[in-house]
């Protein structure tokens, strides 16, 4: 009898491998046939959002390519990527990722662009999750108001009125909903003032090695959609060079 | 159900045992993702997909799988099939991969697809697995969709608004404007709107069930007290 039993495990056990074996065949098979294609629309992805923020600035290098990691209090998290536009080796303007941690409902992320002399060249929320017809007016397909940030530095507005309208400082609010965009003005003035700190080192990045250039580099981190409703998926790119 | 035409399988899943309104199975994602008809939609066709691929696949096995794995079994197939097809729409259909998010992967726990892999592809052959499989599916995407534009319309006064995240770029011109979305009720597009939906697609549901059976009551031999299918 139990001799019985051991084969009927070993017959289960192995059936049970056979097929978590083809299972597994299988997704290797489509993620060998996929990857390529999704390596490439993460970094199209990314691509148009860094160009979005960096409108105006002059540069002549792929920033996507061109990425480093920070670390502070003030973007928010910890190894956020930032993109570098370069002219020739010169940093002429960041992309910085920040995330605005009082949003309506939870993180906001953005994508702030500024130009070397510390001026917003653009502001992209990359992810959200407030309200629907009141918050989401952050977004830039639903209202024009991110464009409002376009130009401004700390010294225009003065610092003290870096706010909204309802307190006491220059950019809109919407009806009803006054905490998102108090929560994104907060996060690109934070932005702005880490900018101004670290503005020496940030615009002292060294380019990325000549053999690094124009290889697709899966690690490139993703910019996920600003109508994702989620959080991201699991399974975060390696982090890349941390700045101090 | 046994013995059931392929008529029957398919009014099973299209209305007599439809998984989002009878069944209420997969409400997660039925309730989470129906905000818009592309969403509903995109969430729908995935859901479609794997409900075939995995009927297809049990049906198949149905011999070789001893009863005692055979719940560890539907889960691999039906992970692996979820997989794939999350990896497919990354690769094709990038921004609608983004909106949907968690809820694809999330598809593997939608009881419906378990549900129906032991109750009906275990035991029929695979022609007819297939069939109830995409007839399941289908039911549950046309709720999913139904929900999905009830919702849009009351919410933001549009159909089918992202439709290019599904269909390419020439899905941007068919958006539907019926009013502006100043106008739209908020409360449509929160979660408690799914809500909302849903139970008054059951009670249609149910209301048009009632009025089939008091039309059929007095042709049949009984219950003169069945309220008559007058037309008000």
């Amino acid at each position: 009898m139990a001799r019985l039993v051991v084969r009927d495990v070993v017959i289960t056990t192995l059936l049970l491998g056979l097929f978590a074996a083809i299972g597994t065949g299988v997704v290797a098979w489509v993620h060998s046939g996929t990857e390529a294609r999704i390596i490439d629309n993460r970094l199209q992805m990314t691509r148009a959002r860094v160009t979005q923020v960096l409108e105006g600035v002059d540069y002549d290098n792929d920033p996507v390519a061109d990425h480093h990691r920070l670390s502070d209090e003030r973007l928010g998290g910890e190894d956020l990527p930032v993109w570098i536009a370069r002219r020739g080796t010169e940093v002429v303007g960041v992309a910085v990722s920040a995330i605005a941690p009082d949003g309506y409902s939870g993180d906001i992320h953005l994508l702030v662009g500024i130009d070397r002399t510390g001026t917003v060249r653009g502001v992209r929320i990359t992810q959200h999750r407030e309200t629907p017809g009141l918050g989401d007016d952050i977004e830039v397909e639903r209202s024009d108001w991110v464009h409002d940030f376009r130009g401004r530095s700390l010294g225009d507005p003065p610092i003290e009125r870096w706010r909204v309208r309802r307190d006491g400082g220059v950019f809109d609010q919407f009806t009803g909903a006054t905490v998102t965009p108090r929560a994104v003005v907060r996060a690109v003035r934070n932005a702005l003032l880490y900018f101004e700190q670290h503005s020496e080192e940030l615009l002292a990045l060294p380019p990325p090695e000549e053999d690094e250039v124009l290889t697709i580099d899966p690690a490139v981190p993703e910019i996920p959609d600003p109508a994702t409703p989620t959080e991201p998926l699991p399974g975060a790119a390696p982090p890349g060079d941390t700045l101090p | 159900m046994i013995t059931s035409g392929y008529g029957d399988i398919i009014r099973e899943g299209l209305w007599n045992n439809n998984p989002g309104l009878v069944q209420l199975l997969g409400l997660c994602p039925l309730l989470a993702i129906s905000g818009t008809v592309v969403n509903a939609l995109g969430l729908g066709l995935a859901t479609i997909a794997t409900l075939v691929i995995s009927n297809t696949l049990v049906s198949l096995l149905r011999e070789h799988v001893r009863p005692e794995i055979r719940i560890p079994v539907y889960v691999l197939i039906i992970a692996s099939a979820v997989t794939a097809i999350e990896l497919v729409m990354n690769a094709w259909f990038h921004g609608l991969f983004l909106v949907l998010g968690i809820f694809i992967p999330l598809i593997v726990t939608n009881c419906a697809i378990i549900g129906r892999a032991e109750a009906f592809a275990s035991r029929n052959s695979v022609p007819r697995a297939a069939v109830d499989g995409l007839a399941m599916g289908v039911g549950f995407t046309g709720v999913l969709v139904a929900i999905g534009a009830l919702r849009e319309i009351v919410g933001q006064g549009s159909l089918l608004d992202n439709a290019h995240l599904l269909f390419g770029e020439w899905g941007r011109d068919l958006r539907i404007e019926i009013f502006p979305q100043e106008h739209g009720f908020l409360l449509a597009l929160l979660p408690p709107g799914a809500f909302l939906a849903m139970g008054l697609l059951i009670a249609v549901k149910n209301l048009i069930d009632a009025r089939l059976e008091g039309r059929a009551a007095p042709s049949a031999t009984t219950e003169p007290t069945a309220p008559a299918p007058s037309q008000s």
